[in-house]
């Protein structure tokens, strides 16, 4: 990689061991991926819960942390995505010391770094959305395809080390999605159906995902028929870049690079092209849902939801009481608002728990699942369906109405 | 012995293993249960079967970033593959093998997963400039 005088400084020590460590890892990163130099980047972005972590995972930040002060702090605003609990209410998931423990020294370690304890997976809805083409370093999968494609900004997908080295240095290799060759369509999908609802719109996202197959592939979509909200784009890119591991999506005529056909459809190329309709989507739902007649724990959760889905949550929860456990996860910056505007106590009032600051699947899934005997989950997220059979559930893929009938029939699902 | 099948990108150090191989995915966060280092997701080609110390030789990355930190802490615990041949990587496998030192190579001009057999005894080296994968003996 061509290295500027500031960057060779970087790598020579000159700013310290922390950045000296972040511009080698990325090097090695930029190398593998043919990146021929670096671009300025203006945030970053970490996931780095302890699960994912683990004991060596912490141990590795509290070394950096114990680094002079001058030698060891973020040079470009870090916030971070969800953590692996909610510490007001880790006794109501039976979460254990030993996890808390963990989470505190994770935190205190990224404080002393500089970074910002986010905890949000939907910073683009609540913290600082990016702008058209802007370069920028992001980690959780949501964040950057939500980023990349309703935003136009420019990022990968920043797993925690490297999102914190983009940190510690200020750029990151410039490779994917940061040029603009790598952003033109690579596939056409012509949506015969336009989804309803969020959990729909996961499942066109999961669908699509598995049509693309992997990180290099820019799915276009046509043939959508209405401007779809945030929530909406939020659970389809959610679920498209699980699925597909994708990273960028376009949809003709909404999405800010492809106002018109002719800037995807590209240049005389014939790209791969697929069709997706209704009967695909039901039968993507009932891939999951048709061997579930009940569940033990509905979750909201994946990406963390927003005031609006709140809002909703608990208008459908009002005059009902919800039998088994219902958990409604949103980020610090929303759970505020909800409890100012007494929407977490019409949710807990109903039996439902909200949380704040932490993903479901990124706080010890398998062992919540132990401690409380969970064992069949019903969800709106597609992108939770896809990741939490890995832990052990078997989910069932359901409308928010759905879940909250299955949370007030003690579990059972409507047919 | 076979002869060498060359990759486009490599890092890590010359390991041998037991290939573990299937045209499927692969996640930490979302396949694995690495507390006892087996693939735990059902629907995965591999369910059931121990990758520890084994070489993976797999279809695409999957998945989401978790697996840039927890290629990190199964090496610490010593629970994890010998090596991950992948015919197509995702950003996250590269920043994960360099966090971990992680021996991995990827891209290829056939299908890797058609290739090798599973079961088959191979060597990874992905130190030279043309990184490669063969099969020096069978196993089953």
């Amino acid at each position: 990689m061509k290295l500027t005088d500031e960057e060779e400084a970087l790598r020579a020590g000159e700013f310290g061991p922390a950045a000296q460590w972040a511009i080698e890892h990325q090097i090695k990163v930029g190398e593998y991926l043919r990146a021929s130099d670096f671009v300025p980047v203006t945030q970053a972005h970490i996931m780095a819960d302890t699960e994912s972590l683990g004991p060596a995972g912490v141990e590795w930040l509290e070394r950096m942390a114990q680094l002079p002060p001058d030698e060891r702090r973020v040079r470009i605003p870090t916030i971070t995505d969800p953590r692996g609990t909610d510490f007001a209410a880790a006794h109501r998931l039976k979460q254990q010391p030993w996890m808390l423990d963990l989470e505190r020294r994770a935190i205190a370690a990224l404080e002393a770094l500089g970074v910002l304890m986010t905890n949000t997976c939907i910073n683009y809805q609540t913290i600082m959305p990016p702008v058209l083409r802007e370069h920028v370093a992001y980690g959780d999968t949501g964040v950057v395809i939500y980023s990349n494609s309703v935003c136009g900004a420019r990022s990968n997908f920043e797993g925690g080390p490297s999102a914190l080295s983009a940190g510690l240095t200020g750029r990151t290799p410039r490779y994917g999605y940061h040029l603009d060759e790598r952003r033109a369509a690579t596939l056409v999908v012509d949506v015969g159906w336009t989804p309803r609802e969020l959990n729909d719109w996961g499942a066109l996202g999961g669908i699509v995902g598995r049509l693309a197959g992997d990180y290099w592939q820019v799915p276009a979509l046509v043939g959508i028929d209405r401007i779809p909200g945030s929530d909406e784009l939020k659970h389809f890119g959610a679920a498209l870049a699980s699925y597909g591991s994708v990273a960028l999506f376009h949809i003709v005529g909404i999405t800010p690079e492809v106002r018109l056909d002719d800037d995807v459809l590209l240049r005389g190329q014939a790209l791969r092209r697929h069709g997706v309709g209704e009967t695909d989507i039901h039968a993507f739902h009932q891939s999951y849902a048709a061997a579930i007649d009940t569940v033990d724990v509905v979750v909201f959760s994946a990406p963390q939801l927003s005031l609006m889905e709140i809002a909703k949550v608990a208008g459908l929860l009002d005059g009902r009481r919800a039998t088994i456990p219902l958990l409604v996860v949103t980020s610090p910056q929303v759970k505020p608002d909800a409890d100012r505007l007494r929407l977490t106590e019409r949710i807990e009032a109903a039996g439902g728990t909200v949380l704040s600051g932490m993903c479901f699947y990124q706080s010890y899934a398998r062992e919540m699942a132990e401690a409380n005997g969970w064992q069949r989950l019903a969800t709106n997220s597609a992108k939770l369906v896809n990741i939490i059979g890995g832990y052990g559930y078997r989910p069932a893929l359901l409308s928010m109405e759905a879940c909250i009938e299955a949370a007030c029939r003690d579990g059972r699902i409507a047919r | 012995m076979s002869s060498r099948i060359i990759a486009d990108a490599g890092m890590g150090r010359r390991v041998e293993g037991e290939a573990l191989v299937a045209k499927d995915g692969f996640s930490a966060r979302y396949d694995l249960d690495r507390a006892r280092g087996v693939f735990s997701r059902s629907e995965h080609k591999l369910a059931g079967q121990s990758y520890v110390g084994r070489v993976l030789v797999l279809d695409a990355a999957k998945g989401g970033v978790a697996t840039a930190w927890m290629l990190h802490e199964m090496n610490a615990r010593g629970v994890v593959p010998a090596a991950l041949v992948l015919n197509v990587v995702n950003p996250i496998m590269v920043q994960g093998a360099a966090l971990a030192g992680f021996t991995m190579i990827s891209g290829f001009a056939l299908d890797i997963t058609h290739a090798i057999p599973n079961g088959a005894w191979v060597e990874v080296d992905p130190t030279g400039e043309r990184p490669f994968i063969r099969v020096v003996g069978s196993n089953a």
